[in-house]
């Protein structure tokens, strides 16, 4: 066949070739490599060669104490760090019964959405560049400055938060928590119109993205796609309404669907999500409820023998953690399900037939966080 | 029929670029009025960075050169990495009593995440985070830092 050192190999008796894209490419957003078999400019084959960032978290995990492992999962899905410790901090509570204070339970909401406007903004800026236009990067990343000095001043860093701990969370929020998110979410709703105008009307974006990278309902059910990726295609699987964790139940929000499933709806999918995800903002940021911010616990965190599993709607989709405990104070055995994995192995699928042009506008409708993949 | 679809088409998409052309061209004539690049080493002097935000471990000392720490190491079993490290050495009191003590709180700056969980876990409040940001230096060894001054000792009423 082909060897992975070669850039270009061309395979004997047929038209067709075997490419290389990554690990160090600009559209695959991190280190992933992908190994195309092309015929011209159609792709054939999608073969993604993944581990080039491996640090064997989960490995990790099981010498680090209950307190400890949250941090570490930060380093995951890097763009939406606070759903990842929230999905720790959870099971850590479900094996302790551990009840968690109402305020702590609003505060982390709030975050939780904030953070999935964070993310989306920057792949709303990464789809666009993948197509061709450098603009809406900058508008992206503007908006997504204010949540980042939202989240430093209240958890005290920008990406890594680490401000669940089981229990509640790390501080109070800061004293002017309330206005800067009410700020921005003003702020936001104008700006959003224009992402409209700018990108989502364009007639080349229309036509590198309609009609592109089909995905059925049975095969995203099938790949284990979850999150927008899936719920463009027609799956209602939002963890946030159908498993409900924290106050979800309370707050009144749509689970919004769509069912061409192509890389258009996934697009239009994301746009809504943050929309949806501000509304949610609005009705909770002037409820916070008064009270513990983090309920008293042990000083050692013991979980009782057996097996939990908690999971979170993350910005790319469903994220599970599922926590072996023989009684001691680490893991016996930890396993992430990271939405991303899932996601990507759809590529080949959705792919096939397109050129290779449509190959990057596909991987970037489907927000590919390559540490969230490799772990 | 057809051709007259063919340009509505053509209308159409063109009104779509224009249409996001005025958001860029918008940007083009009032960019001076709403700049959001810092440009950074030069604002130095006005640069206001989060109160909360966790550049590095300090430990609080008062005008006495006195400090809370009591070496329980209970910072040293929370950490994840294995940045600090503390050497207790044990204090005669003057009614005789042998106490323990910190003799060299030692805390290594190339392996800290900042994920704040010392600060947590100190029970007396020695040590917090302070917002600094600029750690870059020329040779590695100069990170691993003593964070008890020297000559300083524990604050009186302090267990």
């Amino acid at each position: 066949m082909y060897r992975e050192t070669d850039i270009i190999q061309t395979i004997p008796g047929t038209d067709e070739m075997v490419i290389n894209v990554g690990p160090q490419h600009p559209s695959t957003h991190g280190v992933l490599h992908l190994v195309l078999t092309i015929n011209g400019e159609i792709v054939k084959k999608v073969e993604p060669h993944i581990g080039y960032i491996h640090r064997s978290i989960e490995k990790m995990c099981e010498s680090l104490t209950y307190r400890q492992f949250i941090y570490s999962t930060s380093r995951m899905d890097y763009l939406a760090a606070h759903t990842n410790n929230h999905a720790c901090a959870m099971c850590v509570e479900q094996g302790m019964g551990i009840e968690v204070p109402l305020r702590a339970q609003y505060i982390r909401v709030l975050m939780d959405e904030l953070t999935r406007i964070a993310s989306h903004c920057l792949w709303w800026g990464s789809i666009a560049m993948d197509c061709g236009a450098v603009t809406p990067f900058f508008l992206a990343f503007r908006e997504r400055e204010m949540i980042n000095t939202i989240m430093e001043e209240t958890c005290g860093a920008r990406l890594t938060m680490n401000y669940n701990v089981p229990g509640g969370v790390m501080a109070d929020i800061h004293p002017t928590f309330q206005q800067s998110v009410k700020d921005f979410v003003r702020h936001f709703r104008s700006k959003i119109d224009e992402y409209d105008e700018l990108v989502t009307g364009n007639i080349i974006f229309q036509s590198r993205l309609k009609g592109v990278g089909k995905l059925s309902k049975e095969d995203a059910i099938s790949y284990g796609c979850t999150g927008p990726t899936a719920r463009a295609s027609g799956v209602s699987c939002d963890v946030r309404k159908h498993f409900p964790y924290e106050i979800y139940n309370q707050i009144d929000f749509k689970e919004i669907t769509h069912t061409a499933g192509d890389s258009y709806a996934r697009y239009l999918m994301r746009l809504a999500e943050m929309r949806e995800s501000m509304n949610i903002i609005e009705q909770l940021i002037d409820n916070i409820p008064e009270g513990d911010y983090l309920a008293k616990t042990k000083a050692v965190l013991k979980l009782p023998k057996g097996e939990f599993y908690s999971r979170v709607e993350t910005p790319r989709g469903e994220l599970g953690v599922y926590i072996v405990s023989e009684g001691g104070t680490t893991p016996y055995r930890i396993k992430f399900r990271s939405p991303g994995f899932s996601n990507l192995s759809a590529l080949d699928h959705m792919t096939r037939g397109h050129k290779i042009g449509d190959l990057v506008a596909i991987m970037g409708t489907l927000d590919l966080v390559i540490p969230d993949i490799d772990r | 029929m057809n051709l007259k679809q063919y340009f509505a088409d053509i209308f159409n998409g063109v009104k779509s670029l224009a249409t996001g052309m005025k958001v860029t061209g918008g940007y083009f004539l009032r960019h001076h009025k709403e700049k959001i690049t810092e440009q950074y080493p030069d604002n130095r002097d006005t640069l206001v960075l989060a109160e909360r935000f966790r550049g590095e471990v300090v430990m609080l000392h008062d005008e006495n050169n006195e400090h809370a720490c009591t070496g329980c190491t209970a910072c040293e079993l929370a950490c994840p990495n294995g940045t600090i490290k503390i050497i207790t050495k044990f204090d005669i009191s003057p009614e005789g009593k042998k106490k323990k003590a910190v003799d060299t709180f030692i805390y290594h700056l190339e392996l800290c995440t900042m994920c704040n969980l010392c600060v947590e876990a100190c029970p007396t409040g020695a040590i917090s985070m302070a917002n600094t940001f600029e750690h870059s230096v020329f040779d590695r060894s100069t990170l691993t830092k003593q964070l008890n001054k020297p000559g300083s000792k524990i604050r009186a009423g302090v267990e």
